[in-house]
């Protein structure tokens, strides 16, 4: 068995001596685990760093094995490592990556989103947005994907400002009626309207989360989402604290 | 009865060793017993009297022998200076080098989302005590240039923002370093710290 393909690194262990257990994002093949030998020597230290793009060969005597890869450096990620909220958002995107991905399923759209998020690194007014949005993929992707279009109450495509925490659904004012305290506050970013200020962003993260912890992380045990989200959505406050 | 059986047990042992293998265990096992007296006995005697005595300092994690190592105990030390490192080798590299004239903190480990490490698992909690308890002026963030050394460098620094001065080693060409040589990284770190000459 063999494969090349690209893929985003989301994780490395060492594994013995001298090797690495790598876990990469391919577009192809999903989420990947394998070997790679000499992985955990120096030379390779700088190349299989979280969020490095790679172009990864997998080979293994049976699909079922966990096989080793040959790695060759693509461009490394390592400038967010400057700016704490960069840091932060590369974490929490490959901590939920890891964590919501099953092994060997393959998310085209998702993969695609996840690398143009992850070149924007550097770009501190995009990036939260950007994050937001990503969000919202990874859930439409595993199957709890946002209805924004219309109001699951009344049918109307205006005056959208609420979103059931249940069906996922935008729920219009008049729709609320009195269910209104019931219902998540829906912000303007999310239907790609408004400035996208850091409150809405914040806003907006409150909804995904809800969705990635109640809907998502439940259906998989109930399991509590990545330290890496919450630091994450942290360092967007405190940016929010210190700016007004 | 196997006569050989204590000294397999022992090869076994040192095999489990870091950069030994069975064949440079055996070796190694072969030599000792050819040097018993000169070298394994006062070898054997050292290890018990380490094992029954190292112990981690209680106010910065370095290993010693005693429940406060001998940096902390220091009154030279105490200049105000606390060099965060992750962990006991990283504290005798730096000690090697005799440049820095401060006390350390040893973390333990990075954070890591990943393999599950947070804040709680280190001894972070320990340095913001340190932090008041010592007068401390300056801490120096000594962590590797990893995703998660630098993760854990901006965690430590939010939690100690406005108690005290924050710095961190520079990034960038090692001495003897060649440039064809370098990741693209590196030499972005490099370039991005340049300093005018």
């Amino acid at each position: 068995m063999e494969w090349r393909d690209q893929g985003i690194l989301l994780h490395s262990r060492r594994h013995g001596e001298s090797a690495a257990i790598i876990e990469v994002f391919t577009p192809s093949r999903g989420r990947h685990a394998g070997v790679v030998r000499g992985g955990a020597g120096r030379r390779m230290a700088p190349v299989l760093q979280p969020g490095a793009q790679l172009d990864v060969t997998w080979r293994a005597r049976l699909e079922d094995h966990i096989g080793a890869f040959t790695v060759e450096p693509v461009r490394s990620r390592i400038e967010a490592m400057g700016d704490r909220l960069s840091l932060a958002g590369l974490n929490a995107v490959l901590a939920l990556l890891h964590f919501a991905l099953p092994e060997r399923e393959a998310h085209g759209a998702l993969y695609l989103h996840s690398e143009n998020l992850l070149d924007l690194l550097g770009d501190a007014d995009l990036w939260p947005l950007a994050y937001l949005r990503w969000e919202m993929t990874l859930l439409e992707e595993l199957g709890y994907g946002l209805d924004l279009s219309t109001c699951a109450v009344t049918g109307a495509r205006a005056g959208l400002v609420y979103i059931s925490p249940k069906s996922g659904r935008a729920v219009s004012a008049a729709g609320a009626g009195e269910w209104a305290d019931r219902l998540l506050p829906l912000p303007q970013c999310l239907l790609g309207q408004g400035d996208a200020s850091d409150a809405e962003i914040i806003e907006g993260l409150g909804v995904t989360g809800h969705f990635l912890a109640n809907h998502m992380a439940y259906d998989m045990g109930d399991k509590p989402l990545p330290e890496a989200r919450h630091r994450f959505v942290d360092a967007m406050q405190r940016r929010l604290a210190r700016n007004g | 009865m196997n006569s050989t059986r204590d000294i397999e047990a022992l090869i076994d042992a040192m095999a489990k060793l870091p950069g030994l293998g069975p064949r440079s265990a055996r070796r190694a096992v072969l030599h000792l017993i050819r040097k018993r007296a000169l070298l394994m006995q006062p070898l054997a005697d050292l290890m018990g009297q380490v094992a029954a005595t190292a112990r981690e300092c209680l106010n910065c994690g370095n290993v010693g022998t005693t429940d406060i190592c001998d940096i902390c105990a220091s009154e030279k030390r105490g200049n105000g200076q606390i060099c965060v490192v992750e962990d006991v080798a990283d504290l005798w590299a730096m000690e090697r080098g005799q440049v820095f004239k401060g006390r350390y903190h040893v973390l333990g480990g990075t954070l890591s989302a990943l393999d599950q490490v947070g804040p709680e698992q280190l001894r972070i909690p320990k340095l913001i005590d340190r932090v008041d308890a010592e007068s401390v002026t300056e801490v120096i963030l000594a962590l590797n240039a990893t995703i998660d050394g630098q993760t854990t460098a901006h965690y430590i620094a939010d939690q100690l923002e406005g108690r005290v001065s924050l710095s961190s080693l520079a990034q960038g060409v090692p001495i003897g370093g060649e440039l064809d040589y370098l990741d693209d990284g590196t030499i972005a770190a490099a370039l991005n710290a340049r300093k005018s000459f």
